[in-house]
């Protein structure tokens, strides 16, 4: 094997960015070795002493577990709704619907994902009320542009073969696509949603903060009212929640990988 | 020609209508309570009272609020989001990257053969990963909104969020970047009695390095994208100020923040793109 030459790209990156991280700090002038020290340390620590024990009574775990159902809802609902959004738009920014459609398709998609869930998570607040029925309408919008993008790629990318024999034995345009073309994306078209589904499962949990329902929402009450046990829970639930779909998910990749193959 | 009977013409048969019906049914039965639970009512959409709040607030959105005062705002809250961002992830990579390295065990030396202390590896090992696991699965903005009760509403919350939280992402992708590589170059160093700092530096290094550094660029793009939402519960930035908007329905400052952060964001592609092609 002969030496590898000296790759000096992968240094130049790291010097920039030292340079670029050097200004930033002194941009925020934060002085962190101060608030990580001394007197700011210890009122840290007991900050974070205060959140111990976690709050185990029956009724207050009865309460995270709703929470937690809540916040599943939310993400099973949102990415429900994203995925008929997602192919609805699909079908115009893959050019099915003539030319003129698709550039437009394309920006709405591109708009619906630049937007944050977050802040669509706000004026969804403002649009349906306090409660997970913004969420999910959030959730929804920001999922949709996702998922319409990479539907869009793959109705691209299909073959367009079978369809076509549909169309040339008499078929309409709708039996084509539903019987030509669907079955062949299908399969892409779930494995994208379920990718989704699981960030989203994570995603849920957290758009609470503005109000969108969910173990969030209890969870920004709960450190507004400096109920730190009760807080304390609901991370662990956060926690359990993330650890549980990152093993049921990793689980379920390898079972599908194997008899797919 | 041939020699089969044609069918006789029936009523068209669908092969694949029972299972499609199968599923759809299936489907919907479990989704049922969820639509329940999430308070599925598209109709609240339409509910006048909220038809009017947001009417009015989108109605608000045009013109841009483009005073120079405000864009000077704008800009200001801009760079800050951008140094959180760099600041937070620049820690992020200090506490990440000796996190992987204890870790990793492709820098063992009780692997190799019988040490002194070799019962310690594991018994630091295993707390690590699990704090690893901890500081990653507890998503960002909790980690901000804890700080900022900690530390006060502002920047320096929101640098420690980004911190911690991807310290937790960045010190297993590292770690899986050391095991996944050649670990012979780093074992033969420290077979033959090298330091573990040695065997680091020329066995690991020079092979992990342009995944590392590609892979935290990339982690550099998503905590601008981050840094920005976690604003919204008060630690700094282009975030913050947006909250401050919304709260106050000023649609035109909204707008205008939008405007900028979707500048930012693709600023931030660009430029990271342009960077990881540079790398591979």
């Amino acid at each position: 094997m002969t030496p590898a030459a000296f790759v000096w790209q992968p240094w130049a990156v790291v010097g920039a960015f030292l340079a670029a991280a050097a200004a930033s700090f002194a941009y925020l002038g934060v002085d962190f070795v101060a608030l990580l020290t001394g007197e700011s340390a210890r009122q840290m620590a007991a900050f974070a002493a205060g959140f111990f024990p976690p709050d185990a009574s029956p009724e207050f775990l009865a309460r995270a577990a709703h929470g937690a159902t809540e916040t599943l809802a939310i993400s099973a609902v949102g990415t429900l709704v994203a995925t008929l959004l997602g192919t609805v738009l699909a079908l115009p920014a893959a050019g099915r619907w003539g030319r003129p459609l698709k550039p437009l398709a394309r920006g709405v998609l591109n708009f619906l994902r630049a937007i944050p869930e977050l802040v669509w998570a706000v004026f969804m607040v403002l649009a349906a009320g306090l409660g997970p029925f913004a969420g999910s309408l959030a959730l929804a919008l920001h999922t949709g542009g996702v998922l319409g993008r990479l539907f869009a790629e793959t109705l691209e990318n299909a073959p367009r073969e079978p369809a076509q024999a549909l169309r040339d034995a008499g078929s309409g345009a709708t039996a084509a696509f539903l019987y030509g073309t669907l079955p062949v994306v299908l399969p892409q078209f779930v494995s994208y949603a379920l990718y989704r589904w699981e960030y989203n499962i994570r995603m849920a949990a957290v758009l609470g903060f503005v109000g969108a329902g969910g173990l969030g929402q209890m969870l920004y009450v709960a450190l507004s009212v400096f109920k730190t046990h009760q807080a304390a829970t609901l991370i662990l639930a956060l926690i359990a929640i993330v650890t549980v779909v990152d093993a049921l998910s990793a689980w379920l990749r390898r079972f599908l990988g194997r008899s797919g193959t | 020609m041939s020699l089969h009977p044609v069918a006789a013409p029936g009523p068209p048969r669908d092969p694949a209508l029972w299972p499609r019906l199968g599923l759809g049914v299936a489907a919907l039965a479990v989704l049922w309570p969820a639509l329940e639970i999430a308070e599925f009512r598209p109709a609240t959409l339409l509910d006048p009272k909220n038809l009017e709040v947001m009417g009015r607030f989108l109605g608000t959105f045009f013109p841009l609020v483009l005073t120079p005062e405000f864009l000077a705002l704008v800009v200001r809250s801009t760079v800050e989001t951008l140094a959180l961002a760099t600041a937070g992830i620049a820690l992020a990579i200090g506490l990440g990257l000796p996190l992987a390295m204890m870790v990793s065990e492709s820098l063992s030396v009780s692997r190799i053969g019988p040490a002194r202390r070799a019962w310690l590896a594991p018994a630091v090992r295993t707390p690590l990963r699990a704090l690893l696991i901890v500081m990653r699965s507890v998503p960002e903005i909790v980690w901000a909104l804890l700080f900022v009760r900690a530390v006060g509403l502002g920047p320096a919350a929101g640098v420690l969020a980004i911190a911690i939280n991807y310290a937790g992402m960045l010190g297993k992708v590292y770690f899986e970047i050391f095991e996944a590589g050649d670990t012979r170059p780093a074992r033969a160093i420290l077979e033959s009695g090298g330091a573990r700092v040695h065997a680091f530096a020329y066995g690991i290094l020079p092979v992990a390095v342009p995944e590392i550094v590609s892979y935290s660029v990339y982690r550099w793009e998503c905590a601008i994208r981050a840094s920005v939402v976690m604003g919204f519960v008060g630690a700094g930035g282009l975030g913050q100020q947006m909250e401050l908007s919304m709260r106050m329905l000023a649609g035109g400052e909204v707008a205008t923040m939008l405007a900028a952060f979707l500048l930012l964001i693709l600023l931030a592609d660009t430029v990271s793109a342009v960077l990881r092609k540079a790398l591979v």
